[in-house]
């Protein structure tokens, strides 16, 4: 028999010195400060978190653009973009709460280790009192947890995961972008009304918390149209032939491929899949369909001329037409010259979202901007009318679904609009399935 | 049956790329001794020749039509390519629509270039040194080597498609007498494999029929004797450095139109090759193209439905499993030679 080593003195000495040691660090914070990095001087610090190296890179790139352009009309210079056109008249060009918005950067490498790291050198060494930014649900969902931890707020950028306001919701997390479920609520009666009630899809998914979501969403939307699944076979993230995934395909009976995958993954594997014919191919006497549910414009122009005609969706388009996206689409072409992205787009929205909460709180105070964005309805941004729902801090606004142009203008012509989904068809319960197990827990504010 | 014809068609062509790059690879060990890391560096660059031939040809001048708006309403920006201007539209696209091939007049200079400044400017420093700092010097290398392709050209992938003429299929089924729409596969993939058995017949015959390669032959023997007959063999092993760089760019420039290229892509076959070479047999040349072909139809087949649905997950570790099972009942591999890296 071994002897235990626990006495009863000694694990109470142990727990009262480790008590100590975890109430020290607050102790001294919450005398400096009401809260988690409360601004001192006449600045305050935003921490902008996007993966600049790594296969998204690119797509980082572009978040990081339109964060640049927000904190300038923040802080009045240039032409104000959507400021003119914000339903919100809280913020005027004078930074926040009278304090000049400063920014910091971090490198997330679409890594979620990679990412927290950086995110907490930001809210630590640079004093970061709001954290933005993802591109990878993965780290969106990481980042998130770490953000509640600290007190700090966390604006999601591009995270399209049902968890990431669903399971692994947090009361300082808030995301602007829409999600697979919204995605596959929106394409179901598209794909049903153009290729028929009677189909049998096969699925490719990347083998992470965004594709199983998708995955699962696009399953249970498609069956309630009369599809049938013939397969839902996952793919490791970092797969970069996808040839020995596809020609199962070929003899499997489906007659509809669906794409979960993203970025990189997603251009691949929809090349590939063209040039195994697939869309030229005719099975059950129909024609064959590739289907991409999440598609975005840098993914469009990766993948070239084979998205021609595919179906899918996207959270805003650079072409649509009402003031909101005119403003943006001008400021932003001017200052870089080329169109924002999907991704520039919800970065910047979730900026301006942020300081404008900030300023009718009154405060930076973590827990007086969460009921500030809570229930938030608004208005000229680019996606119309907005609700921010207080039960999971999702945005619910209409969908698009998108189509690969076959009549390119120009080279940033890639997607039309080929249907706006209105909100009420995309709304869920707080409580559906597909987002259950999650608690928003309380805001915490660091203090 | 029809579906274990296509994997097996399909692993030929993943087998193409793991033959070329692992007799590159064996090449540089049987001659210099050298364990090359940055071997899948190389079939990168390679890849980025056909990217770079892509955009040479695309170079563009720029005219401004007044009667076009481009996305903001300024008046739109032509761009023609100054070889549709010399050649006139239909030949300058046509020109730029094969840039891949012709990248391949590209790519061996480079190649031959990028392959002897690594020779001489790094690698023979570490000749007498442990394959330990071999591998650690040519791994830190290939990290250089892709953190500049990075630099230049961005971390996203880039699509460089094949000549029209390829970008379809073939139904192999029906040539064969299946049935028709049932067997078919991309026009370029049947070519690739085409294009690695001409260069690996291009080796063999470059080393079996000329006096260089019976040199090189009788060097990988024996170097000491050779050296003693008052050859310098360590030219010509640089040369021999620089020949399989050129078949590793050029296994690259053609798989480029398969998968869109991307700084990383060389990583993904690196650590695949050395498997290839190891199971093929450290050193033996025809070795690394059997096993090449024989891991890479394994792995297509092992990724069939019918397959996983009994063993999950097979057809991620198949390759590591038979390289198990070959080094434990054949340790020098497949048709691997008494006495090589056993000293």
């Amino acid at each position: 028999m071994t002897k235990s080593s626990f006495t009863r003195r000694g694990l109470l000495k142990t727990g009262a010195i480790a008590g100590a040691g975890l109430a020290l660090p607050t102790i001294f914070t919450s005398r400096a400060n009401a809260y988690m990095n409360e601004p001192k001087g006449g600045t305050v610090t935003l921490g902008f978190n996007v993966p600049q190296t790594g296969p998204y890179a690119d797509e980082g790139a572009d978040e990081l653009k339109a964060f640049q352009l927000a904190v300038k009309h923040l802080n009045g210079e240039g032409d104000g973009g959507m400021l003119n056109t914000f339903s919100s008249k809280a913020l005027t060009g004078n930074g926040v709460l009278g304090k000049k918005v400063a920014y910091v950067t971090g490198d997330t490498q679409t890594k979620s280790d990679a990412a927290r790291a950086s995110a907490k050198s930001m809210i630590e060494k640079d004093g970061a009192v709001m954290i933005s930014g993802g591109s990878s649900s993965g780290v969106a969902v990481a980042v998130q947890g770490l953000c509640q931890e600290a007190g700090v707020i966390f604006m999601a950028g591009l995270t399209h995961s049902n968890d990431t306001t669903g399971k692994d919701k947090k009361a300082n997390g808030f995301r602007h972008f829409f999600d697979a479920y919204m995605s596959a609520a929106a394409l179901a009666p598209v794909l049903s009304n153009q290729y028929g009630k009677d189909r049998k899809f096969y699925m490719l998914t990347a083998d992470y918390t965004w594709g199983w979501t998708q995955a699962a969403s696009m399953k249970e939307f498609m069956e309630g149209e009369g599809w049938n699944m013939v397969a839902d076979v996952k793919t490791p993230l970092a797969s970069t032939d996808f040839s020995s995934y596809l020609t199962p395909v070929l003899n499997s009976g489906a007659d509809v491929l669906i794409l979960n995958h993203y970025g990189g993954n997603m251009v691949n594997s929809l090349t590939q899949a063209v040039q195994f014919g697939m869309r030229d191919k005719q099975v059950n006497g129909k024609q064959f369909e590739v289907v991409v549910p999440l598609i975005s414009e840098l993914m469009a122009k990766g993948a070239g001329k084979n998205i021609e005609g595919i179906l899918g969706s996207s959270n805003w388009n650079w072409k649509l037409q009402d003031e909101g996206t005119k403003a943006f689409v001008k400021s932003y072409g001017t200052e870089y010259g080329v169109p924002p992205s999907q991704a520039a787009q919800t970065c910047y929205v979730q900026t301006l979202l942020y300081a404008d909460a900030c300023e009718r709180a009154g405060s930076f105070d973590p827990c007086a901007v969460v009921p500030a964005l809570e229930g938030y309805e608004f208005d000229g941004l680019g996606n119309g009318k907005t609700l921010y729902r207080a039960d999971d801090h999702q945005c619910f606004k209409d969908v698009l679904v998108v189509q690969g142009n076959d009549k390119a203008q120009n080279e940033y012509d890639l997607l039309n609009v080929f249907e706006t989904t209105p909100v009420e068809k995309v709304m869920y319960e707080p409580d559906n399935p597909f987002f259950a197990g999650g608690d928003l827990g309380q805001c915490n504010s660091g203090a | 049956m029809d579906a274990i014809f296509l994997q097996t068609l399909n692993g030929l062509d993943k087998g193409s790329a793991y033959a070329l790059i692992a007799l590159g690879l064996t090449l540089i060990f049987g001659t210099l001794g050298v364990v090359n890391f940055a071997h899948g560096a190389l079939f990168m660059i390679g890849a980025f020749c056909a990217v770079t031939m892509q955009r040479l040809l695309n170079l563009s001048f720029v005219t401004i039509d007044e009667t076009q708006k481009d996305f903001l309403g300024n008046p739109l920006k032509v761009e023609t390519p100054y070889v549709e201007s010399w050649f006139g539209p239909d030949m300058g696209a046509a020109i730029i629509n094969w840039s891949v091939p012709l990248a391949i007049f590209l790519a061996i200079p480079v190649m031959l270039i990028v392959g002897f400044v690594m020779e001489r400017g790094l690698i023979k420093h570490f000749y007498k040194r442990p394959h330990a700092d071999q591998i650690l010097v040519t791994f830190g290398l290939a990290i250089v080597l892709q953190e500049l392709v990075k630099a230049n050209y961005g971390a996203n992938p880039i699509p460089t498609p094949a000549p029209a003429a390829f970008s379809g299929s073939i139904d192999i089924g029906a040539a064969l007498g299946f049935d028709p729409n049932v067997i078919i596969y991309p026009a370029w993939r049947m070519a690739y494999f085409v294009f690695s058995i001409i260069i690996i017949g291009a080796v063999f015959s470059f080393l079996q029929f000329t006096t260089f390669g019976m040199v090189v032959r009788a060097g990988m023997s024996d170097r000491e004797t050779v050296g003693l007959l008052g050859i310098n063999i360590n030219r010509r092993f640089t040369i021999m450095f620089a020949i399989a760089a050129v078949v590793a760019g050029l296994a690259g420039v053609m798989y480029a139109p398969i998968n869109s290229p991307d700084y990383h892509m060389g990583m993904n076959f690196l650590v695949l090759s050395f498997v290839v070479v190891v199971v093929g047999g450290m050193g033996s040349l025809p070795g690394a193209v059997l096993a090449g072909f024989l891991l890479g139809v394994l792995e297509s087949l092992a990724s069939m439905n019918e397959v996983k649905n009994i063993l999950p997950g097979i057809d991620q570790i198949i390759i590591y499993l038979v390289a198990i099972i070959v080094l434990l009942t054949r340790p020098r591999g497949l048709l691997g030679k008494k006495g090589v890296m056993e000293d």
